[in-house]
């Protein structure tokens, strides 16, 4: 077959590769492309004007602030406990470690509709942990950050976790011998080796928080100017038949999407090269 | 079966791997490719297997053309450097995986399959351990079930790509005689790539020398010792031992 | 022949050794490891910062389920609300998992064992409903198959629903679950190699024996693993089916729109009640994982990309 011939970089034996990667692509085209297409050309469809003015209202912007900032904080507080969390996974034994081990997959496993009212009546002003707290949490900005770093949790500790695991002995003893105490060998040896992983599992995170919908919109209040993530924003144009304005806030939140995914693999392949593979 | 490789040409980027290479295995011979990394030996016998395809040139079988022949139907055994046993499957049905995955028209009965891969277990000296999984076995003994995987189709032609570079030295030398003496029961034709120069002089019948994608000079053992035709043959045989002939290896090893 | 054999028989073949194993916290004290004292405290850190955002969380779903009594609890999932929205939940799986199994292996198939201009390119397609909002996920088969959007005249013409209705619900899971498999595949295939492919070439297998016999069992769990989690993923779906289900009670919802909507109507318990419910499919799910990794960890041969 000559287009096989035409795509592939080097001869293989391997026979299904058309097929494969025909219904590979024809999948993708009907699943996922062409229906994200529409977002692309029903923006189109709008005038520049509408769509700024769409996109730059207050309220708008005010959902941004938001859900970027909580997003934001929430990976960078899974960052250093997901760091945290892996180190202790790998390296020190304690009763349940394997119980603990498989309970941070959760939030990939749980339903994002049940970790939302879980969450909000765990920390309403009554509820089991929220009585204890000197702020209100749920039903305002602190809620959502809460339900993001829920969400985000597993992402960095399954990152870090495997470079963690690789990492040779030989290296801190090394390091030991040479005289650096512990903190040392952890800032200078361990840290920059981990960074790559730490940073990968990072925008992942984020990337996840910033798209959230179910865990984030029961905790939320979602009230306008105040606690209302863009996601909502969305659905509340939809709801309005305002397509138009639905697509074009879906459009930025997409574009933003696919930066950090571009980050991300930039990322990875930065740190394979570090690795020297 | 003979094959013939004729004008054979292989390039990865401005890198000729393979540069215009020309030879010629007789029916029965067993042939080492011997040559440092980056001479093209395991590329060449990579092309004889169909692996791979050429730039230019062909492969010939028996004097007919192979050079399109799809690996499948080229009816060779190849044995891998790292021997790609099938890590699931036990020991019996690794070898038996070549007559099982048969059209049903030409496939054997069970029995027939398991009476062949019983004698195949035999020939390789590893009875016993039919129901063992790869990973129980060492390295000596995965090598000797790819082998007996790749003899189980009854191949007109046997490839071995650096059968014994993954073992340590003392197995090595072991199985090299035991290769020779496998080879002088079966006369498959055969053809083996090394870098290592005491085992391509002690088991071949013809040693063939590359170095850069070209043929430095081709012969059997004593010849290469004794005429080293260009600088390059001289030094990279320097060091070997003039080894034994192999016959004189097979009767101090029998009994 | 049988006193090289039996000589072979003895000597340990040497191939290349596994990787580092953890160290024992003895000698691991003795290369100048954290004294005991920092230890449990990172520990103890460690796991405030999961009781406080991962466990009671889970905990507060089975108390409440459970705080009016098991009555409540019964009726709660007895409802025919509720039944009606199991049904579609196992539905909108049922149908995913499946669809997502055959494009995982495919994708993972071209992927892992050819090398061709683009890889790069598609590997970041398939991770694409991975990053892109939930909500958006429902909002584009609004704008392919709504009223408003392209498909939506000839839909009504025909008197086809797609959206507010259960194919909309089930393309919508479908979307949102595509990557899950594939990623699961994707790496472990690539390190495994083609080199047991090529083998089984030369002994002449066709494409289909070589998948079945020689490339699936070698990724068995990692496959198994990746199934589950796909399913867990498609029950749980909330944003993307919230778009386009219109939220017909006993109809076009799925168990997380039931939950919202007794939550809504304050209906604590019984909310509680039907998430305890895919709380406890989570658990399940994360057991099989478990016991997935022990089984892959069993067998030396790397059969999982997760090593534990």
């Amino acid at each position: 077959m000559s287009t096989r011939a035409l795509l592939l970089r080097r001869h293989s034996v391997l026979p299904g590769f058309g097929l494969a990667l025909g219904f590979t692509l024809l999948y993708l085209g009907f699943i996922v492309l062409i229906p994200l297409s529409a977002v692309f050309l029903k923006t189109f469809t709008v005038s520049w004007d509408s769509f700024v003015a769409t996109v730059i209202s207050p309220r708008v912007v005010a959902s941004y602030r938001l859900t970027f900032g909580a997003a934001l904080l929430a990976a960078l507080v899974n960052a250093v406990f997901g760091l945290l969390v892996a180190w202790v996974l790998v390296r020190y034994r304690f009763p349940g470690r394997r119980l603990v081990d498989a309970l941070v997959d959760l939030p990939f496993a749980l339903p994002t509709a049940v970790a939302g009212i879980a969450l909000t009546t765990l920390y309403a002003s009554n509820g089991w942990i929220g009585r204890w707290l000197p702020v209100k949490v749920s039903y305002t900005p602190l809620g959502v950050w809460v339900a993001l770093t829920f969400i985000g949790l597993p992402f960095v500790v399954r990152t870090v976790q495997p470079v963690l695991q690789d990492l040779q002995r030989e290296l801190e003893e090394a390091a030991a011998t040479l005289g650096a105490t512990r903190l040392q060998t952890f800032a200078r040896v361990l840290l920059p080796a981990l960074a790559p992983a730490l940073l990968t599992g990072f925008t992942l995170a984020f990337a996840r928080a910033l798209g959230e919908y179910g865990s984030v919109i029961f905790i939320a209040g979602n009230m306008p100017m105040v606690s209302e993530i863009t996601p909502l924003l969305i659905i509340t144009k939809l709801e309005q038949y305002d397509y138009a304005g639905a697509t074009s806030i879906a459009l930025v939140m997409l574009v933003a999407a696919f930066a950090l995914l571009l980050l991300v693999n930039l990322l990875q392949a930065w740190a394979r090269k570090r690795q020297g593979h | 079966m003979s094959i013939e490789v004729r004008n054979l040409t292989k390039r990865y980027g401005d890198l000729a791997v393979c540069n215009n290479l020309s030879l010629e295995v007789a029916d029965g011979e067993l042939v080492a490719l011997l040559g440092p990394s980056g001479s093209g030996k395991t590329t060449l016998l990579r092309i004889i297997a169909g692996l791979d395809v050429p730039d230019a040139g062909s492969v010939l079988f028996h004097g007919e053309d192979a050079t399109r022949t799809p690996v499948r139907d080229r009816n060779v055994g190849f044995v891998f450097q790292h021997y790609a046993l099938f890590g699931h499957m036990t020991v019996a049905a690794n070898i038996a995986f070549g007559l099982r995955v048969r059209p049903r028209a030409t496939r054997p009965s069970e029995r027939a399959i398991a009476a062949k891969v019983a004698e195949l277990l035999e020939l390789v000296q590893l009875d016993g351990l039919a129901d063992r999984h790869p990973h129980q076995l060492s390295g000596g003994q995965r090598q000797r079930v790819a082998l007996a995987r790749a003899l189980a189709v009854e191949p007109k032609l046997l490839l071995l790509d650096e059968p014994f570079g993954a073992l340590d030295a003392r197995v090595r030398k072991e199985l090299r005689r035991w290769l020779r003496r496998l080879h002088d029961e079966m006369h498959v034709t055969s053809v083996f790539v090394t870098h290592d120069q005491d085992e391509a002089m002690e088991v071949a019948d013809r040693v063939v020398v590359l170095h850069q994608g070209r043929i430095e000079q081709q012969g059997a053992p004593h010849e290469l010792c004794d005429h080293p035709a260009t600088p390059f043959v001289r030094q990279f045989l320097g060091d070997a031992d003039l080894p034994p002939t192999p016959r004189r290896v097979a009767r101090f090893v029998a009994g | 022949m049988a006193a090289i054999a039996q000589a072979l028989d003895g000597l340990a073949g040497r191939d290349a050794g596994p990787a580092a194993r953890p160290l024992a916290p003895a000698r691991q004290a003795a290369a100048g490891g954290e004294p005991a004292w920092v230890r449990r405290t990172l520990v103890g850190l460690a796991l405030a910062f999961l009781a406080l955002f991962l466990f009671v969380p889970l905990a507060v779903v089975f108390v409440q389920a459970f705080a009016k009594g098991l009555d409540v609890y019964r009726a709660a999932l007895g409802e025919s609300d509720a039944l009606a929205a199991l049904r579609l939940t196992l539905l909108a799986a049922g149908i995913s998992v499946p669809l997502n199994l055959v494009f995982g292996v495919a994708a993972a198939w071209a992927i892992a064992k050819f090398d061709f201009r683009g890889k790069s390119v598609l590997l970041a397609l398939v991770d694409l409903p991975f990053s892109v909002s939930p909500v958006i996920a429902g909002l584009v088969y609004m704008l392919v198959f709504g009223l408003q959007g392209w498909c939506g005249a000839w839909l009504r013409d025909h008197d086809v629903r797609v959206v507010f209705a259960v194919p909309g619900i089930v393309l919508a899971t479908v979307f949102v679950t595509v990557p899950f498999i594939a990623r699961e595949l994707i790496p472990l295939m690539q390190a495994q190699g083609q080199e047991q492919e090529e083998a089984a070439r030369v002994l002449g297998a066709s494409g289909w024996q070589i998948l079945w016999r020689v490339t699936l069992p070698n990724v068995k769990w990692a496959l198994l693993y990746g199934v589950i989690l796909c399913n867990a993923r498609a029950m749980g779906e909330f944003g993307a089916v919230s778009v386009v289900s219109g939220h017909i009670r006993g109809r076009t919802d799925t168990l997380p729109l039931h939950i919202e909507i007794l939550y809504n109507d304050y209906q604590f318990a019984a909310a509680f009640a039907v998430a305890s419910l895919l709380a406890a499919l989570a658990l399940v799910t994360l057991v099989l994982k478990l016991i997935v990794e022990r089984r892959a960890n069993a067998s030396p041969v790397p059969e999982s990309g997760h090593e534990h």
